[in-house]
């Protein structure tokens, strides 16, 4: 009686805390509001499914619970009732998965005519690169980094010499148009993670990893580091400010290119 | 202080299938400490594993001081934080579950519900627990090491591992790695020993497909740990030769601390792929012994017959084979080949079919059961909640999109708490709670088991449920300090600090659990061969505790499965696996091996 009853009010808190709990995912500022969805459509079938098992496990530990008397049924199987119920949960699964696949196939497809920034992570601190008027972004090598070349620019590519190399400063962004972010890093695995934009992915020195994705909305985001680096790991910080065009060209035309940077370190 | 047969006998004399000629201890020390005794081995594992498990449980108060009153306990800063998430992981996963689950139950279990007299190679399976106690001393040996252990999270990931911006990289990680080894070459002695017991010393009519699913879930967790354990062996040889020769497995050139490394052509997502190769299966190497142990605590407690036997065995092979072909779910975002998710996000959701087959089918053995609310049947009711949560949540992470938002933050860290952490936890409880009057010959105080059931169920639930919720709102799972992140509003300090005091409320209820255990070893109610009137084996053994070769002077015979609990017409409740048929049908199956 009391055991059914407290399983009972595990799935009633369980329900309740969904709905009221003030920690939920962050308004979105991307193109990602599929993932969002299929997290949604997740939520209901395993919430349902969640609800029902438990739900009738109290049951039966109410209704078959022992009294003098009560004896047990012997029914080694049912083999109706076993391939029925494989049935519906594989397609319960099918419902999540379908959804899933379709939107991973957008997420591993960056649109054509994106325009392409670099991430680079290191112990402790972001920075960041864009291709200069050439849109292109030079090469770049571990062997090359030195203090005034953070980010091992090829200093002889001439791709390179106009790309605008920020460091350990905020990273600008365009609201509306499609980015693919080229992940890179000097030294152990980092992951660029904004929360509002729900993408993200591991950095690993030696490779080049990439993400996209569209700001859908101006303001302020926090970066965080997402895969673990070593002491500094949590304080490994950085912001994203998503602006209008207008704002945005304004504060390139403010940045300093490579090949200045180089010479005043001389 | 004699050996199984009263009697003067050196060697018990045989049955008529061949039999194992023991070896009989002859002084306290080859009888208790150096035994080769299956059931004194199974012991030893369980109270060596409950004790490092200790420790890692203390480290898990430690942390829960830091994320919910940051700074209070000033020595932890973030090397100490790492140090900690990374011991308190590792002692949980690798040295409190699996060496539990396997090197204690298995050993306990396997040969006396087969009807077995020991395991096959007692000598291997001494030796198979004093490698895994070596292994066990290395580990506590790298928190007295200069430098302490190491700080690489659990999974001690390259480059990051093996370089100064680590806490631990100089000792820390080097014994980390060897007591791996030495754990996985311990647990390939035993691990042989379970297999080859299984297919080769059960007791006449005990077929496969009578076997209890307790044994059905260690041997299959057995048989997948021979094959995942040498990934990790051969990823631990060569970090090792990383960081002890500079060689370049999977040292890409990098740049440490501002300073150029002379590595350069190795690859950091090979280890991934390694340790992931081992890690998957290792969650279903845990979790398989548990659902083996729970359909019968199920079943028992019941006094129901397991509702579809054949079907749970299947899905014991089956979620033991597809858990080979699913690691790199937890690699959707590591920068491997983006085309992998589609393959390893459909096996993995593949695999959640077997697995609520399982649900159902403990579900259904409920179902018109005449349920005996016993604290066993406590456990198992909660590790069904729990279980199932954590599974559902496996959903979420393992759909490759829907993992992008969520892995690496507390959600991931909530969900595998509750799937293999609270649930196979709540498992090992019961199982104790079950088998304990078989092990000591005396119940456990049954007052207490309630209050650690409730205390350690209901906890630990109101501790990661919660936590799941953190993790979509964006927190990053292995934080030392929050500090200030515009989008976690100020109520998560709050439910952080109320988290903590469940947590520390849970760990004092496991020294209830620890304090039962000794207590009822001397005041415990006599239990008698059977208390719990089950069906299997070792309940029927001719002495509680049972003595060494397990059967005195005749191995018993298997007549039916393990299963028969409220046979029509039979006049108990229950039919031992050892009760002959009824007339007719007796001549039949006497002589069916
Ligand atoms: C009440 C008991 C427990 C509490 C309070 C607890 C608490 C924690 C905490 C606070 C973390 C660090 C989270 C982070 O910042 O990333 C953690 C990590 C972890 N825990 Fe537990 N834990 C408990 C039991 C267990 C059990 C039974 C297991 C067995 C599977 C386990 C396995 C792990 C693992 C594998 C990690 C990850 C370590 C890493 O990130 O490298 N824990 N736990
Ligand atoms: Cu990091
Ligand atoms: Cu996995």
């Amino acid at each position: 009686m009391v055991v059914a009853l407290i399983m009972v009010l595990v799935v009633v808190g369980s329900v309740a805390f969904h709905l009221v709990s003030p920690w939920w995912w962050t308004p979105i500022a991307s193109n990602w509001h599929y993932i969002d969805n299929t997290i949604t459509i997740t939520f209901w079938i395993t919430g349902f499914v969640f609800a029902a098992v438990v739900l009738f496990m109290a049951y039966c530990v109410y209704r078959f619970r022992h009294r003098p008397g009560l004896r047990a049924m012997y029914e080694p199987e049912n083999k109706r009732l076993e391939s029925w119920l494989t049935v519906v949960t594989a397609v319960g699964v099918a419902a999540m998965l379908a959804p899933g696949l379709f939107v991973w196939s957008q997420f591993v497809t960056v649109p054509p005519g994106s325009s392409e920034i670099e991430i680079v992570g290191q112990q402790w601190r972001w920075s960041y690169r864009l291709p200069g008027p050439d849109g292109r972004l030079g090469l770049s090598d571990v062997r090359y980094v030195t203090a005034d070349n953070p980010l091992g620019l090829n200093p002889d590519d001439p791709n390179g010499r106009d790309d605008v190399v920020i460091d350990n400063d905020d990273l600008h962004l365009p609201i509306g148009k499609p980015v693919k972010v080229r992940l890179r890093s000097i030294d152990v695995l980092h992951d660029f993670y904004v929360p509002e934009f729900r993408a993200k992915m591991d950095m690993i020195p030696g490779s080049v990893t990439y993400f996209w994705f569209t700001p859908t909305r101006t303001g302020t985001f926090e970066v965080l580091c997402a895969e673990m680096c070593g002491t500094g790991h949590s304080v490994m910080r950085s912001r994203v400010l998503v602006e209008t065009e207008v704002e945005h060209r304004a504060w390139l035309s403010q940045q300093r290119a490579f090949a200045e940077l180089e010479v005043s370190g001389r | 202080m004699s050996s199984a047969a009263p009697g003067v006998q050196e060697v018990i004399p045989a049955s008529d299938v061949a039999e194992a000629e023991l070896y009989h201890p002859h002084s306290w020390l080859t009888k208790y400490v150096f035994s080769q005794d299956a059931k004194i081995i199974g012991i030893q594992y369980t109270v060596t594993a409950l004790a490092i498990g200790t420790v890692a449980l203390v480290l898990s108060w430690l942390m829960r001081v830091q994320l919910g009153f940051p700074g209070v306990l000033s020595f932890i800063d973030p090397a100490t934080y790492y140090q900690f998430i990374t011991m308190h992981g590792m002692i949980m996963v690798v040295y409190l579950l699996t060496a539990v689950l396997l090197g204690g139950f298995g050993n306990y279990l396997i040969p006396l519900m087969l009807g077995a007299r020991d395991m096959v190679f007692p000598y291997a399976n001494m030796l198979s627990y004093w490698t895994y106690l070596l292994a066990v001393v290395v580990l506590v040996a790298s928190f007295f090491a200069p430098g302490g252990p190491t700080g690489a999270g659990w999974t001690l990931y390259p480059p990051q591992a093996i370089l100064s911006g680590t806490p631990g990289q100089d000792w820390g990680i080097i014994l980390m790695l060897v007591s791996l080894m030495l754990f996985i070459i311990g647990f390939t002695m035993g691990g042989l020993n379970y297999v080859v017991t299984v297919l080769q010393a059960r007791t006449r009519g005990m077929t496969l497909m009578r076997m209890p699913l307790t044994v059905w879930g260690i041997f299959t967790a057995t048989v997948m740990a021979l094959l995942a354990f040498p990934a990790l062996f051969v990823g631990a040889v060569m970090m090792l030769f990383d960081r002890l020769l500079g060689t370049s497995f999977f040292m890409p050139a990098l740049v440490e601390l501002g300073q150029l490394r002379e590595h350069g052509g190795g690859s950091p997502i090979l280890w991934q792929h390694l340790f992931w190769f081992f890690g998957h299966p290792e969650v279903y190497i845990v979790a398989l012994p548990a659902f083996g142990i729970v359909s019968d605590l199920i079943s028992v407690h019941a006094r129901r017959n397991i509702f579809g036997y054949r079907m749970m065995v299947w899905a014991i092979v089956a979620i033991g084979a597809l858990s080979f072909v699913v690691w790199a779910h937890h690699m959707y975002v590591s920068g491997m080949h983006p085309y992998f998710g589609f393959f390893f996000a459909t096996t993995t959701l593949i695999i959640a079919i077997p697995t609520a087959i399982k649900v159902y089918n403990w579900l259904l053995t409920l179902w018109r059961g005449d349920i005996h609310l016993t604290v066993p049947m406590l456990f198992a009711l909660g590790f069904i909640v729990t279980f199932v949560n954590g599974g559902l949540t496996g959903l979420f992470l393992g759909n490759v999109v829907v993992d992008v938002p969520l892995s690496d933050t507390l959600f991931v860290v909530a969900h595998f708490h509750m799937v293999m952490g609270v649930a196979p936890i709540l498992v090992i409880f019961g199982g104790i709670y079950h088998w304990y009057p078989k092990v000591t010959g005396r119940m456990l105080n049954e007052g207490m088991g309630r209050i650690h059931f409730w205390v350690t169920f209901l906890g630990a639930y109101a501790i990661f449920f919660p936590m799941h919720y953190l993790g979509l709102l964006g927190v990053p799972r292995r934080y030392h300090d929050l500090g200030e992140m515009a989008f976690v509003p100020p109520s998560t300090a709050t439910l952080n600090a109320f988290i903590s005091l469940v947590a520390f409320v849970v760990g004092f209820a496991q020294i209830v659990f620890l304090f039962n255990l000794f207590w009822s070893l001397r005041r415990g109610r006599e239990a008698g061969s059977n208390p719990w009137n089950a069906t299997t084996l070792e309940w029927q053994t001719p002495e509680t505790p049972p003595g060494h070769g397990n059967w005195g002077k005749e191995l018993p015979v298997v007549y039916r499965w393990a299963y028969d609990y409220s046979v029509p017409g039979a006049a108990r409740d229950y039919v031992p696996q050892n009760e002959p048929m009824p007339a007719p049908t007796r001549a039949a199956t006497g002589q069916a091996t």
